[in-house]
């Protein structure tokens, strides 16, 4: 099977691969995907506090080529968009995108699981701090 | 010399012709293109002599004492099929069941499917760790209905050499037919169908050198007489047991690929295993936990299948694959999506099947060659360590078995 050009491109340059010290603040990670399955993505995205956007992400995957280009390019579309507008990439755009062939669409249904628990991981996150910020009522 | 790529290192899959053997198939196609069955003029008694002297050769590789029990098929595949198929059909009346392995080629797998479907039952013994096939593991389950053992003589995923003579001896005890898919050793590794005590073997051309399309099932005519029914009917070539013309021109490539292959053997394989052995210290050298899959002895001399753990399969090949043709038993290479079978048997992690190469070295690869791939694979593994997060995890010292994985 030939790969498209862009996901030769990804898998030769893949944008953002790596990960973020454990600590930095604003950060959301998403770990899906199962290694007996033989695909694991993990996607992080650094929100901006004060801004509300997502102004970094970074990416490690352990599948094929495919999936490796699915996660690049969902790094690179995360960067700059509101956690609302990060929430609607769907795989659709990244098969459309990368002009994956129907075997490898699931790599991008992966990346778009690792969008959706990335997002979710820093919302909890937030909603947990908001929560000690402020005296709960306890009744 | 300047290397020339792509290098090709998949000769499990298949290999090119030998230049000696194309030399003796192309006057078959124009001159000598008389059919081996016409039996009133010289053209058919050239074309027959071409034919009976390419299956002498293909006996005589295979340690077989009569000529005639050669039969010509169209490949490996077939020759499984009338094994499979024709014992099955012939012997219905004495038994019903036959006794094979998990990892089996799907050429045989498949067949026996499809005849647990006709009523037959079939036991799939498993493999241990090193992937051998236990022959008291076949003797075990060998009953009073078994008519037929069929145990591969060398994988073609992993290479591991099966006890096939303790297997023959087995299947002489207890009177039950032996088969051997030997599509991958016949050529590489001896093969004595009398030494061994097989009944039926399976070869086939294009694995050692010679044309696709042709390859041969033995199929014994003395203690005891084996007799098979066709799977194709017809003008009754092949003494009946494979209606259709032999492509002569294929037959006489094939002959001449069995005898280049006896020839040289010795040699051919001394020097693959060297040059196999060097790629795998290369490998075994520059990157941690790779894990060879089947047994590091019993093996074919240019076999080389491994796991790098975190790297996936086909990344690995698509690091490499405008350079090197090698394969990978991973589940993003394969149609059905699922990961190779072979690799599960042999119980190791599931994620290593993802991450199993197959190396299959041949008679025209160089020392230049082996010591390119092996570089090329040490470097795409760590550039593909670097973006795996299991790698990262086992880095930071997390037992990923022991994680709770949603796969979703
Ligand atoms: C063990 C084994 N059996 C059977 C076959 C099928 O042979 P053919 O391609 O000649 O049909 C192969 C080829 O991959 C093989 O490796
Ligand atoms: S991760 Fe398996 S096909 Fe993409």
């Amino acid at each position: 099977m030939a790969y498209s050009d862009k996901v030769i491109d990804h898998y030769n340059n893949p944008r953002n691969v790596g990960s973020f010290p454990k600590g930095t603040p604003g950060v959301g990670t998403g770990l899906v995907g199962a290694p007996e399955c033989g695909d694991v993505m993990k996607l992080q995205i650094k929100v901006n506090l004060e801004s509300g956007l997502i102004e970094d992400a970074k990416f490690k995957t352990f599948g094929c080529g495919s999936a490796i280009a699915s996660s690049s390019l969902a790094t690179e579309w995360l960067k700059g968009k509101s956690v609302e507008e990060a929430l609607k990439i769907k795989n659709t755009d990244i098969v459309n995108e990368l002009k994956l062939p129907p075997v490898k669409i699931h790599c991008s249904v992966l990346a778009e699981d690792a969008i959706k628990a990335a997002l979710r991981d820093f919302q909890e996150q937030w909603a947990a701090k908001q929560a000690a910020a402020t005296p709960s009522v306890t009744s | 010399m300047a290397l020339k790529l792509p290098i090709f290192m998949d000769s499990h899959s298949t290999t090119p012709v030998d230049p000696r053997v194309l030399e003796a198939m192309l006057p078959y196609f124009t001159e000598r293109f008389g059919h081996p069955g016409s039996r009133n003029h010289p053209f058919g008694w050239e074309a027959e002599k071409a034919v009976d002297e390419a299956r002498a050769k293909i006996a005589r590789l295979i340690g077989a004492r009569d000529p005639k029990e050669v039969v010509f098929t169209s490949g490996g595949t077939e020759s499984d099929n009338l094994a499979l198929k024709g014992a099955a059909e012939m012997y219905r009346e004495k038994g019903t069941h036959i006794v094979t392995t998990a990892i089996e080629h799907r050429a045989v797998l498949d067949v026996a499917r499809r005849l647990e479907k006709q009523g037959f039952a079939v036991t799939y013994v498993p493999v241990g760790h090193d992937g051998l096939v236990d022959p008291e593991a076949i003797r075990g389950a060998i009953t009073d209905k078994t008519i037929l053992i069929s145990v591969m003589f060398a994988n073609n995923e992993i290479g591991t050499l099966q006890p096939i003579a303790e297997i023959g001896k087995v299947a002489k005890e207890r009177g039950v037919l032996f088969h051997t898919d030997a599509t991958q050793a016949v050529g590489k590794v001896p093969v004595d169908v009398e030494a061994m005590g097989i009944d039926l073997l399976t070869c086939s051309a294009h694995k050692i050198y010679g044309p696709k399309g042709i390859g041969a099932l033995y199929v014994r005519r003395k203690n005891p007489r084996v007799r098979i029914a066709p799977i194709i009917d017809g003008g009754g070539h092949e003494r009946g047991a494979r209606s259709g013309t032999v492509p002569v021109p294929l037959a006489v490539g094939f002959g001449t690929a069995a005898e280049i292959c006896r020839e040289g053997m010795p040699e051919e394989a001394a020097r693959l295993a060297r040059l196999r052995d060097a790629l795998q210290d290369k490998i075994l050298s520059s990157v941690d936990e790779v894990y060879l899959n089947g047994h590091p002895e019993k093996r074919l001399p240019h076999n080389l299948n491994v796991s790098f753990a975190y790297v996936e399969g086909e990344s690995v090949l698509m690091g490499v694959n405008k350079e090197v043709a090698i394969s990978s038993g991973s589940a993003c290479t394969s149609a059905t999506l699922e990961p190779s079978y072979v690799i599960a048997a042999l119980g190791v992690d599931p994620e290593l099947a993802h991450s199993s190469i197959r190396f299959g070295l041949h008679r025209f690869n160089t020392e230049e060659e082996v010591e390119y791939v092996g570089g090329r694979i040490v470097e795409v593994v760590i550039r593909l360590r670097e973006m795996s997060p299991l790698y990262e995890l086992a880095k930071e010292g997390v037992d990923i078995k022991s994680m709770r994985w949603k796969a979703e």
